[in-house]
């Protein structure tokens, strides 16, 4: 279909101190075109998409918003001109209401005074007509993320874009909310909105996607379709090298137990049990994967066995030493790596440099401090060693870890973690939001990991990643372990099966076993 | 939960008011209006800090503020023979004060902390090397009763016979929880104070936005000082706003950020400054006054530490906005 250009970019150039994020940078977006911008984590596209948006000034180049040359002073230009855009960590006001929100800037008013009920009565009527439920009255902080990305979207269609940007918008989501959401895209887009999708989510890309633009180190490495492109073809262009998408590693040879567990309890944060019962072994030499839709006590799970979340147990040992009650420092004493979900929150100090990083929890350790002083040059050296080894890429070891990207960021804390050789590793979704050249290597450090005799706890929400790497699969609902399967045969549907809550024969027979 | 402590607090209070009118009409009444006056400037100096706080704006320096301007608005009648003058001096300087803040807690993005203490220090040595003794008020502030209002019992005498600054006091607070939570102006300052990256990307200009409240949140300072020298004192001397400013941040952090809030906490910080005076007038405590005098102090803390994790703060309070 040869539909009206709406936006054109093109030769954009945008250079940071130390790096060129975007060079020579051409695009072009028709009415109604879905367009996935696909590339790594740091490849420029949310660069990009901020020219476009008028929160960065582009160096070189031109943007033609609709036919016109525009030189954007700010967002404000920007919405003005038809350009929306939702934003990776969402830009609400936690302690307004949704129709709050979705007017902010753009207020209905009479003389200068917020006009409420008609603000309501607008959000309600944009979210019937785009089929999205929200209550336009609710709190957002008391919203779920898929509700709150809802607002987003609201917030950029009540100003009337026809650009719709939306940079990650699936990162967040569970995979019901993510078939939600790339519906409603569809549905945009056939209302005549052209929407730029940012992804490295190659599934997706495919999906829906009209034309998908790959973007590498800055630059536009090729334009292709859905039609004429497979998901190996995606991710050669994204990484520039081909990439395993399935991991390959030699079979498990289990042997003397590392973590058992027996009769696990916990709370969750509101006092409720979060997980009950719990029997669990991990094995030097194998990956135990947890299954389970998100919010089944995963989450608890890990907490408590590194020692955060406190926990009741009739057994609670590691490498046979008892470790009921211990705190994170003592669980860490006794060979534990943990890889936390979160890793902004827990798993990074953001404003310390990668070196202080790579050493959070053993820069107390002889090999990095001698009667309270600090040993820097080790700390030092030990940070450049793993910089190299787990191929991080940043300018320095001294940079704050708050500026590398999520799959940097990611590879810090695994190399962190891995660098003590645990005895166990807790790794707690360790490739979300990591770009897929990342999640490969993350990947085969986990398996080499196993091979040099750790014991590995994976908890993921990606089922394909739980199918991937684990040895055995143990899958988790409403905080109780419901079956135990055979990695290497285990079903995909029977899986799901059992992590929504249903029962199989074959998964019960062996569930006690 | 709050909410209803507070609302607790207010009824025993307001019935301790009524029973002691009961008694004895012509003290309670003295004790209220002393409370009040003692009320008046920590309100309008709790206005400022919320007017700056509410867009991410911690300003320590109301102190400095309310200092220049009172010593402006004190020197400036007594040169120019006006109280008007006087306390337009007053108001220009506080401006003056709010934008010198704003240029560098904002624009500069200095750290707000540093700024504001810039500021006091400044005052302190600027209000005391230009005081010169001997100089009078040309008059003394006008009493404007109002009409039938001032013949109510008990709130007539208290409220409707006062000065203009305590009249413009009341209307500055009303006025202020209109604005904050029913205009544009209220929602996009909150919103800058809650989370400046939302609103920039909602097309609305953090910066400017915290510019302008913060100095005309220096006027604001401008008229508590003017009434501190003019109206209630109706003289000056070397540090004379005696910690206000700071006090002021303790009533508004006491009334959670609201207007009406803050007015409320003012009011029961000079009720029990008024009791404390009252009785140490009467003999029936026997106190030395300083530590009278120590009261508001002594009261901040208690306050702080009652109220301390059951509000919250503006969620981008104290720092500098920076884009991603």
């Amino acid at each position: 279909m040869e539909d009206e250009l709406v936006l054109e970019v093109a030769g954009l150039t945008k250079r940071f101190p130390g790096v060129v994020a975007n060079e020579d940078v051409s695009l072009r977006v028709h009415k109604g075109e879905i367009v996935a911008l696909l590339g790594e984590n740091g490849a420029g596209k949310s660069t990009l998409v901020k020219m476009i948006y008028g929160l960065y000034r582009p160096d070189e180049g031109e943007i033609k918003i609709k036919g016109e040359t525009v030189r954007l002073s700010g967002p404000r230009e920007a919405i003005r001109r038809g350009v929306g855009m939702v934003h990776q960590h969402f830009q609400l006001v936690p302690v307004f209401t949704v129709a709050e929100n979705v007017i902010l800037g753009d207020e209905p008013r009479r003389l200068s005074f917020i006009e409420k009920r008609k603000a309501i009565k607008k959000v309600t009527a944009l979210a019937e007509k785009h089929g999205m439920a929200v209550d336009p009255k609710a709190l957002v902080r008391d919203l779920p993320v898929g509700a709150q990305q809802r607002v987003e979207i609201l917030k950029a269609l009540y100003r009337r874009a026809d650009i719709l940007i939306m940079d990650e918008p699936t990162a967040v989501l569970t995979p019901q909310e993510t078939d939600e959401l790339l519906n409603t895209m569809k549905g945009f887009a056939a209302n005549g909105v052209a929407v730029i999708f940012i992804t490295h989510k190659l599934r997706e890309v495919l999906a829906i996607a009209d034309k998908i633009e790959v973007l590498r180190s800055g630059k536009v490495v090729g334009t292709t379709t859905p039609a004429e492109a497979d998901q190996a073809k995606l991710a050669q262009m994204m990484v520039g090298r081909s990439v395993l998408l399935s991991v390959e590693k030699s079979a498990s040879s289990p042997k003397e137990i590392v973590l058992d567990v027996v009769g696990f309890s916990s709370d969750s944060d509101i006092g409720l049990p979060a997980i009950r019962n719990v029997d669990l072994t991990v094995r030097s030499g194998e990956i135990v994967g947890i299954a389970g839709v998100e919010g089944n006590g995963q989450r608890e799970l890990v907490e408590a066995l590194t020692g955060i979340r406190k926990s009741t147990a009739t057994k609670f040992t590691i490498n046979d030493e008892n470790a009921i009650g211990a705190g994170p420092h003592e669980i860490h004493g006794m060979h534990v790596g943990h890889v936390p979900e979160d890793r902004e929150k827990d798993g990074l100090v953001a404003q310390y440099s990668i070196a202080n990083n790579m050493v959070l929890n053993r820069f107390d350790e002889p090999e990095f401090s001698r009667r309270g002083i600090r040993n820097m040059d080790a700390v030092n050296s030990q940070a450049t060693k793993l910089v190299k080894d787990f191929d991080v890429r940043t300018p320095s070891i001294k940079t704050p870890a708050n500026s590398l990207s999520g799959g940097n960021k990611q590879k810090v804390v695994i190399a962190r973690e891995l660098s003590a050789n645990p005895s166990l590793l807790i790794a707690s979704q360790p490739t979300r939001g990591v770009d897929v050249g990342s999640i490969e290597f993350i990947h085969s450090q986990i398996i080499s990991a196993r091979d040099k005799g750790a014991a590995v706890l994976l908890v993921s929400a990606e089922l394909d990643e739980v199918l991937g790497l684990s040895d055995r699969i143990l899958v988790m609902y409403d905080g109780q372990i419901v079956a135990e399967l055979e990695g290497a045969s285990a079903d995909r549907a029977e899986i799901g099966r059992l992590m929504a809550g249903g029962h199989s024969e074959m998964a019960e027979e062996s569930s006690h076993g | 939960m709050r909410a209803r402590w507070a609302w607790t607090l207010t009824v025993i209070i307001l019935v301790g008011i009524l029973f002691s009118y009961t008694q004895d009409e012509l003290r309670t009444t003295s004790v209220l209006s002393f409370s009040l006056r003692v009320a008046i400037p920590l309100i309008i100096a709790a206005m400022v800090g919320l007017v700056c706080e509410r867009s991410g704006v911690i300003n320590i320096g109301i102190e400095g503020q309310l200092l220049m301007s009172a010593f402006a608005g004190f020197f400036g009648a007594a040169l120019t023979g006006s109280l008007i003058l006087g306390t337009l001096f007053g108001i220009g300087t506080g401006l003056i004060m709010g934008a010198v803040f704003a240029t560098g807690a904002v624009a500069w993005k200095m750290d707000q902390i540093i700024s504001g203490t810039i500021i006091n220090i400044i005052a302190t040595g600027l209000t005391s090397f230009f005081y010169a003794q001997g100089k009078t008020l040309p008059a003394s502030t006008p009493v404007v009763a109002i009409p039938y209002l001032k013949d109510l019992p008990l709130v007539g005498p208290v409220l409707f016979n006062n000065g203009l600054f305590t009249y413009a006091a009341i209307i500055i607070v009303i006025f202020l929880q209109i604005m904050l939570f029913l205009t544009i102006w209220g929602m996009r300052t909150r919103a800058v104070g809650e989370n400046p990256s939302s609103a920039d990307t909602s097309g609305i200009n953090v910066q400017r936005t915290r510019f302008i409240n913060v100095t005309l949140a220096g006027g604001l300072a401008g008229v508590a000082g003017a009434y501190l020298s003019i109206e209630a004192a109706g003289t000056f001397e070397r540090g004379f706003t005696a910690g206000r400013g700071f006090t002021a941040l303790a009533i508004m952090i006491f009334g959670a950020w609201n207007p009406v809030g803050a007015f409320a906490a003012a009011l029961f910080f000079g009720l029990t400054q008024g009791v404390a005076s009252q009785l140490q007038a009467d003999e029936v405590i026997d106190i030395p006054p300083q530590f009278i005098n120590m009261l508001p102090f002594v009261l901040t803390i208690v306050l702080l530490a009652v109220v301390a994790g059951r509000v919250r703060p503006p969620a981008a309070v104290g720092k500098p906005y920076e884009k991603d």
